[in-house]
């Protein structure tokens, strides 16, 4: 009795000083202003801000010698005006992003030429050949975006077999960004109504439009005509700078094949489309 | 006209998944037939209980659990649930039958996800439910070719390995191997028949179902170890005039008496849970026979090939992850 | 025991529906498209314009680069445009087309059908003419030739080896030119072996061409130092580096270059095309395409002009069946699927494959059965499954670990998986995300 009470004390007794020595030895000095911030967090480690988790983001805040380039996307601005305080800093408001997905290669809209047979994976496609239609540059429609989504906030339409992106739930973390091959999917201002160029074709008109009657041709029309100067033409392809759109529908009206795309608020992407009757691909 | 794209290859060989299931099925046929021969009806109906519930019990849970498409035309539920009648006494009531199949199916495949992803042999897994459970129903053994009509009535006696567990080995020259080797022996209905089990080894070697190296790394380390052993025992305590002949015919019973063939053969082969590389397939063969003799001859139940076989399930992701095939270019 | 190599592979059903048909020459096609980028490496550079006049084996396209190929008209005629035009793929890619008018040929080419056996050239000389002539790899690598023929200063080259097993199924457009050019062959072989200083070649011949092993054996008697060397059938015995196990039972390294081996490895078409280069002064202008599939009405071997299209290939064989399905560029194993069939013949394209309603489609895809089939097809001892979950699920760095880079891309593993998985498609993409990781890490 005696002799187990002792032995079990030594074992307890030997054991907490080699914890406190060890733990002595391993300590790490820390900010803790890293733990505080992580705990503002939304802790999705979605890797939308551009760092490796919610942690690395934390640690990056508190090297940081201004908040200008940090923003947690899931959080936003009201998650970023928490951490500030932490740090001394001042939030700078920036303005909230969505996902749009710039093609509108619907079955209709886009023939298909071919009938694709193998994985689900748009990157399997884009890496094997032109896809199921002549675009070179529009949807796979295996939706490695909405694979990549981490909220859920991508379906892909049966219909359309595009994505369709949920205005409510995305963040803009930009995860299907960086998922799609032919990099499709651009983030841009959350403005209401969004316009812009539902199309990546940078092919010539005559290639472009052959593929699919919606493709931007090239034409040029909307960038002469825009009022406010937002529009510009790089490799046939017409681009509207979200920043600079006044969401006047000068473009919209005046595009020849109907590439320019308005997303309204309280509509679904792309929602006119899937009104119609759709031929099966 | 579309042309349909997709990556190479663009063939493929004649193999399916799902005849891989029936080839089994098919190369257990022969050792069913001895099961009839020697136990009669309740063979039947054990094995036929058994694969109708684990089919039911499938198509239950992916139906309604599951809610996707019923894939029991696969062939996966019915060889688990042939494999697992033939697990077990020919006179064992059909409600234990069913209990074994709902723990089989049910248990240790469904709850894991299903085919592919299950960790244990769902039929030895099922079949060491019901010994554990059900002791009594599990190790009372119908004593071969006496009625053909007789089912849960039959009359029983004691398996060779149970003898040699209570009696030691000082009368094996007495048994009869050729009855081994045809099935004349108590035992699961489907373990006895050592010559039908290894016409379908045979069978599978020649489709290519599976590989040599499960089955023979068993047996050969069972047979040896056991050898070793016998060898030991004799020339300690001599109790014959030969003792290699003695410590021979001590590894044959081993061999043939038991589960050894038919879990060497269907169960340790099953392809979910042994390894895949054959380096690691032959340290899983080891593992196991090793474990079947230690358990035999030093555990508590005088069988221990389900208990082996289940332990080294077990270690199997860790001998796929450590033990890799041979790489081209580092000979 | 017939020599082989010693890891995985497997054996195909071998459909070698076209392998008594004697090489057919087939007419001049009225029009030919030049693709730039017919090779591996820097697209060529246009040297031509719209209205110019070209003969049979002027230069079109320069090399840009040292990893880069000449392209040759193979027609007479003008240039009607150069634009971009969509390839077999339907990817749009700068292309050269010319309105055929006549056959005339560059003065500078012998045509004569004598046999040329004297080897004049030192082997520099040898290597400038091969690298003018625009010679790729013509099994369907089409690495360029005198690149492979000028190894990294460290290595020393000992043997010279002729890939001729012709290891896909289907295809036999070795196999046919084998049969009708055994001395050009053999020739080819010594000129090489002048060019690269070696004093053994090795002929491997897979044993399903009894007839090519023993007329190459019996001519090879006169041309000292090679040995043809008959292999057991076996898919993938035509990778560079399965054949140099099963000749010299050597393996190449992870990560090193066959030559380390001490070995050369030259297609045997390519072979003929530096004879014909070398002693004739020809370009590659033509190449021998088996065209093939159960319902074609004239499957063969057809010697045609590069640039033709493929569906005037296909007419001229026939005319596509009606219930062709698919058309692959290229053997059932490694070719690949193409959706426009308007694009030229290239100098990779050794057979053209129709495959009906019934071989076309892959086979539904089940869960993975952990069976191990996949591990034991590899011939590079990988774990494809493994692999393709790693690929599938972004875990580049893993699959770095379990050499993802090594994989040949044979289709093994996609071939013996009794589920149908699509493991080599997962597995393709890891492998280019991972080489991209490789590249930018070594770049930083």
């Amino acid at each position: 009795m005696v002799t187990s009470i002792i032995i079990l004390s030594l074992i307890g007794l030997i054991s907490a000083t080699l914890l406190y020595f060890i733990s002595r030895k391993f300590h790490v000095e820390e900010d803790m202003r890293i733990d505080e911030i992580e705990s503002v967090l939304p802790g999705a480690n979605c890797g939308g801000c551009g760092y490796a988790g919610c942690r690395n983001f934390a640690e990056q805040c508190v090297k940081a010698t201004s908040l200008d380039n940090l923003l947690c996307p899931v959080g936003g601005n009201a998650v970023m005006k928490k951490i500030a305080p932490i740090l001394g800093m001042e939030a700078v408001e920036q303005a909230p992003r969505i996902a749009v997905v710039r093609c509108n290669g619907t079955c209709e809209n886009r023939p298909h030429t071919s009938h694709y047979e193998g994985a689900h994976s748009c990157a399997v496609i884009a890496a094997l050949y032109s896809g199921e239609s002549n675009c070179n540059y529009g949807c796979l429609g295996e939706g490695d975006c909405a694979a990549a989504c981490d909220f859920g906030g991508i379906t892909m339409d049966p219909v359309t077999r595009l994505p369709r992106i949920n205005p409510d739930i995305c963040i803009a973390c930009g995860s299907c960004v960086k998922a799609c091959p032919r990099n499709i999917i651009e983030l841009r201002k959350k403005q209401e109504p969004r316009i812009y160029v539902a199309c990546n074709n940078r092919d010539k008109g005559i290639i472009a439009r052959k593929a699919c009657t919606v493709a931007c041709i090239g034409c040029g029309k909307c960038a002469k005509n825009c009022p406010s100067g937002a529009i510009t033409l790089t490799d046939n392809l017409a681009y509207i700078d979200s920043n600079l759109c006044t969401s006047c529908r000068t473009c919209v009206e005046g595009c020849p094949t109907h590439a320019i795309q308005v997303a309204e608020a309280d509509e679904n992407e792309n929602s006119s489309i899937n009104e119609k009757e759709s031929a099966t691909c | 006209m579309e042309l349909t794209v997709s990556p190479a290859p663009h063939i493929h060989g004649r193999l399916s998944a799902s005849q891989c299931m029936y080839s089994v099925v098919i190369a257990l046929l022969p050792a069913f037939a001895v099961s009839l021969y020697f136990f009669g009806v309740g063979a039947l109906i054990v094995t036929l209980t058994s694969i109708l519930s684990c089919i039911v019990v499938e198509y239950l849970i992916q139906k309604f659990l599951f809610k996707t498409k019923p894939t029991i035309g696969d062939g996966s539920a019915i060889l688990t649930g042939l494999l697992l009648g033939l697990n077990l006494p020919s006179n064992l009531p059909v409600w234990i039958v069913i209990i074994g199949a709902i723990v089989a199916i049910g248990i240790t495949k469904m709850a894991f996800g299903g085919l592919g992803n299950n960790l244990f042999n769902p039929a030895l897994a099922g079949r060491v439910f019901l010994l554990i459970s059900f002791p009594t129903y599990m190790t009372q053994w119908p004593v071969p070719g006496t009625s053909w009509w007789s089912y849960t009535d039959a009359e029983t006696g004691a398996t060779l390995l149970s003898k040699l567990k209570e009696e030691g080995s000082q009368w094996i020259e007495q048994v009869n191997i050729p009855d081994l080797w045809i099935g004349n022996q108590g035992g699961s209905l489907g373990e006895v028949g050592a010559i039908a089990l290894l016409i379908g080894f045979a069978f599978l070697l020649y489709r290519r179902i599976i590989s040599w190296h499960i089955p023979v790394s068993i047996l050969a380390t069972v047979f040896l170890f056991s050898f070793a052993l016998g060898l030991g025992e004799e020339l300690s305590t001599p109790q014959t005039t030969n003792a290699w002949q003695h410590a021979f015919d001590f590894a044959l019973i081993q061999l043939l008496s038991g589960g050894l063939l038919l879990g060497a053969i269907y169960m340790a082969t099953d392809y979910v849970t042994s390894p895949m590389t054959s380096r690691g397939m032959i340290v899983y063969g080891i593992s196991i026979g090793i474990l079947t003799v230690v358990i035999r001859q030093w555990g508590g139940y005088p069988e221990g090939v389900s208990f082996a076989i289940l332990i080294m399930n077990a270690f199997t992701p860790l001998i796929n992850n450590y033990i890799k095939p041979k790489r081209f270019g580092r000979a | 025991m017939l020599k082989t190599f010693r890891i995985g592979g497997i054996h195909p059903n071998e459909h070698k529906l076209t392998a008594n048909c004697p090489v057919t020459p087939l007419a001049i096609p009225r029009q030919v498209s030049i693709t730039l980028n017919q090779h591996i490496g820097a697209p060529a550079n246009c040297i031509v314009k719209k209205g110019d006049t070209v003969k049979v084996g002027t230069l079109i396209a320069e090399a840009c680069g040292f990893v880069s190929a000449n392209i040759h008209s193979p027609v007479s005629g003008t240039i009607a445009k150069v634009d971009k035009a969509a390839n077999a793929f339907g990817q749009y890619t700068t292309t050269i087309v010319i309105d055929t008018e006549g056959d005339e040929w560059e003065e500078s080419i012998d045509r004569s059908p004598e046999l040329k056996e004297e080897i004049t050239l030192t082997p520099r000389e040898i290597v400038q003419k091969i690298a003018q002539a625009g010679i790729v790899g013509l099994g369907g690598a089409t690495f360029p030739t005198h690149v492979k023929l000028t190894p990294p200063k460290e290595f020393k080259p000992t043997a010279l080896i002729v890939n001729a097993t012709e290891c896909e199924p289907y295809l036999t457009d070795d196999h046919a030119l084998m049969l009708e050019s055994p001395d050009q062959i053999l020739i080819g072989c010594r000129i090489l072996m002048r060019a690269i200083g070696v004093e053994q070649t090795y002929i491997g011949i897979e044993n399903n061409k009894p007839d090519a092993i023993a007329l190459l054996q019996g001519k090879a008697e006169k041309y000292p130092g090679i040995t043809i060397v008959p292999l057991r059938t076996r898919y993938p015995q035509g990778g560079e580096k399965q054949l140099i196990d099963a000749i010299l039972h050597k393996q190449v390294a992870h990560g090193a270059l066959p030559v380390s081996t001490g070995a050369i490895v030259q297609n045997v078409g390519t072979v003929f095309a530096v004879y014909e280069a070398v002693q004739k002064n020809k370009p590659l202008v033509e190449r021998i395409v088996t065209v093939t599939g159960d319902h074609i009405a004239r499957p063969g071997n057809y010697r045609v002009r590069l640039g033709m299209s493929m569906r005037e290939l296909i007419d001229m064989a026939g005319g596509m069946p009606n219930d062709c399905a698919k058309v692959i560029l290229g053997g059932p194993m490694m070719g690949k699927a193409v959706s426009n069939l308007d694009s030229p013949i290239s100098k990779g394209c050794s057979g053209i494959l129709l495959l009906d309603e019934s071989h076309a489609h892959r086979g539904t895809v089940a869960p993975c059965i952990r069976c191990g089939k996949c591990i034991m097809a590899c011939p590079m001892g990988l774990e494809p499954f493994l692999l393709a979950k790693l690929s599938e699920n972004h875990l580049y760095e893993r699959a770095e670990q379990e050499l993802i880079t090594a994989c040949l891309e044979c289709g093994c593993c996609a071939y013996s998986c009794p589920s149908n998985r699509p493991i080599l498609d997962y597995i393709r993409v890891g492998k280019n995300a991972v080489n991209r990781i490789i590249r930018s890490r070594k770049q930083s």
